[in-house]
């Protein structure tokens, strides 16, 4: 099924940072933010002359009402930076809605993420309405500042910090056996480094729960067409990430 | 409204002068929430093979000053697969399918070329220059011989025109175009991607999963439209330019250089809805240099431009 896409110039509604060189852009797109799922993303054009390509950030917010949508990007290099020089009141051109986004209908999901892939997850906790809880993964507290974010739209909240400064010390992949000792969630949505993601589709394996995770890969289109982002799938299919994810079941795409 | 833009090339009789290259527009129906497919002159679908391929592993693209590099490596599902079910599927937009294919052995270019000749097929576009395969693509592409006999094979497996695509890879593409015209070729469009490569310096490999890739974008419009000059001089069939548009200025040169259509590749990624801001512009521009038609716009800065079968 192809989803309506939409192309257009968005005002720039606040650009803020949130930490250091992670950024929080809220956009004017009544019709973006109406067909956005939690998991999709959109292009976003990059300023300037010198980029030929856009840049793919997933929807970290909508306000249907006030016809925003928010993105929470980091800086990495030269596109993104410029990126980060638009002011409020700007325009920028934005693709989307794009892909496939997260199942909606479980009862009790686990989201767990690490790094950016906090960003679409965002999305999908608040439009869970709090039947979600979270478990936020990053090398230090300063890395964590996503708790705030998730705070008020999940149950509970657990963080783990590779040196411990904040909650479990240690990864996501080592905590969550701890975690499904005494709760129970009927699907683990996870979006993060891929090795994060392939450890906690691995343990949500064992555990028997449904697992979801989002894939990152180099795209250029966005539409299916240039095949720059192609992945194998476990039972040797090939499909894009632009278009047939950046969602997948986690058996469909790690063994 | 396109009335000065309405073209007829090879028979095939096109709104617009204005094509999609192949490898950058899927099929058409990925950009048909932007596009209306049947106002472009015809959509160079993605690389077609005998068997399906799998393309490359690793990083396909990355991005370049004013450009990029890709190298896909020609994954697709087979030209089985495309008959049974891309075909058919893609027939409703109403647009002019040119199939671009790719052979590793000049017998295939013309079995290829042979189980395409069916309706909704415009076109057949010989790729014999994808610098992102090791067995076949370049060595066609950079021999006038061997490009000659892939022209030959499609030729004598199908009456549908058949274009050949050259490469910007050789020194003298000159005798490139001399050599495939004599072969038969209908038309030929240029150029494909220049050979390119980019170094990761903290990892300090390549980028590219295939060491090398194919540099197209604005970056490469120089390069394009200076062999759409020096071919126009020397060959009498027609020349559908392409190679870094992404305006209706950049069409416009390709035109004065001698080209009778030209095709937008790597500017579809950065605005999906670019071809029909050139279609516009390219009108506009007629309109505003009293000129009645496209055609009359064909060579006109280019005096040794051949008009020839045009």
């Amino acid at each position: 099924m192809t989803l309506p896409k939409m192309l257009r110039n968005a005002k720039i509604l606040a650009q803020q940072e949130l930490a250091p060189r992670v950024f929080f852009l809220v956009v004017e797109a009544p019709d973006i933010a109406q067909a956005a799922e939690p998991g999709q993303f959109v292009q976003l054009r990059i300023p300037l002359g010198e980029f030929i390509l856009r840049r793919p950030v997933g929807v970290a917010a909508v306000d249907r009402k006030k016809g925003s949508v928010a993105f929470i990007y980091r800086v990495v290099g030269k596109g993104t930076k410029a990126l980060a020089t638009l002011m409020p009141g700007e325009m920028v051109n934005v693709l989307g809605p794009l892909g496939h986004g997260f199942h909606m209908d479980y009862e009790h999901p686990l989201i767990v993420g690490g790094g950016m892939g906090l960003s679409p997850l965002l999305y999908y906790a608040a439009a869970m309405q709090k039947k979600g809880d979270v478990l936020i993964g990053g090398r230090s507290e300063e890395e964590v500042f996503w708790k705030d974010l998730f705070d008020e739209l999940c149950g509970e909240v657990f963080i783990s910090t590779d040196d411990g400064s904040l909650g479990f010390k240690g990864f996501t992949t080592e905590y969550l056996p701890k975690i499904l000792e005494d709760h129970k969630y009927d699907a683990i949505i996870v979006c993060g480094p891929d090795v994060m993601m392939r450890g906690i589709a691995r343990i949500a394996r064992e555990h028997g729960i449904p697992c979801e995770v989002s894939l990152e890969k180099r795209m250029a289109c966005g539409l299916g067409a240039c095949l720059s982002c192609s992945i194998d799938t476990t039972d040797g299919k090939r499909k894009k990430v632009c278009k047939d994810g950046p969602v997948f079941p986690a058996e469909e795409v790690f063994l | 409204m396109d009335e000065s833009l309405h073209t007829n090339l090879l028979g095939i009789e096109m709104k617009t002068p204005v094509l999609t290259a192949s490898g950058t527009f899927g099929f058409g129906e990925e950009f048909a929430d932007f596009v209306d497919l049947s106002r472009l002159g015809g959509v160079m679908v993605k690389g077609t093979t005998l068997k399906p391929r799998r393309g490359n592993d690793g990083v396909r693209i990355t991005e370049t000053p004013q450009g990029m590099l890709n190298c896909i490596g020609l994954e697709n599902p087979g030209v089985d697969v495309f008959l049974a079910e891309t075909l058919p599927r893609i027939a409703a937009y109403g647009m002019n399918v040119i199939v671009n294919i790719s052979g590793s052995t000049v017998e295939e270019y013309g079995e290829l070329a042979k189980r395409l000749a069916v309706p909704g097929v415009a076109a057949i576009e010989l790729n014999v220059s994808c610098p992102n395969v090791k067995e076949g693509g370049i060595v066609f592409g950079t021999d006038p011989e061997a490009a000659s006999a892939v022209v030959r094979s499609a030729k004598a497996n199908t009456d549908k025109p058949v274009i050949l695509k050259l490469s910007p890879n050789v020194t003298d593409v000159v005798a490139m175009a001399r050599a495939v015209e004599q072969a038969g070729a209908d038309a030929i469009s240029l150029i494909n991607t220049l050979l390119g490569m980019q170094i990761d310096i903290e990892r300090c490999q390549p980028v590219l999963g295939n060491v090398t890739g194919g540099l197209s974008g604005p970056c490469v419009k120089p390069v394009a439209v200076r062999m759409v000059w020096q071919v126009a001089q020397a060959v009498r069939i027609p020349i559908i330019g392409m190679g870094g548009i992404a305006s209706a200025e950049d069409a416009v040169e390709f035109f004065l250089a001698g080209a009778s259509a030209v095709a937008v590749g790597t500017a579809n990624f950065t605005d999906p809805a670019i071809t029909m801001a050139i279609c516009d512009g390219l009108a506009a521009y007629l309109e505003n240099h009293g000129l009645k038609s496209i055609d009359e716009l064909i060579g006109k800065a280019n005096p040794g431009f051949l008009k020839g079968g045009r």
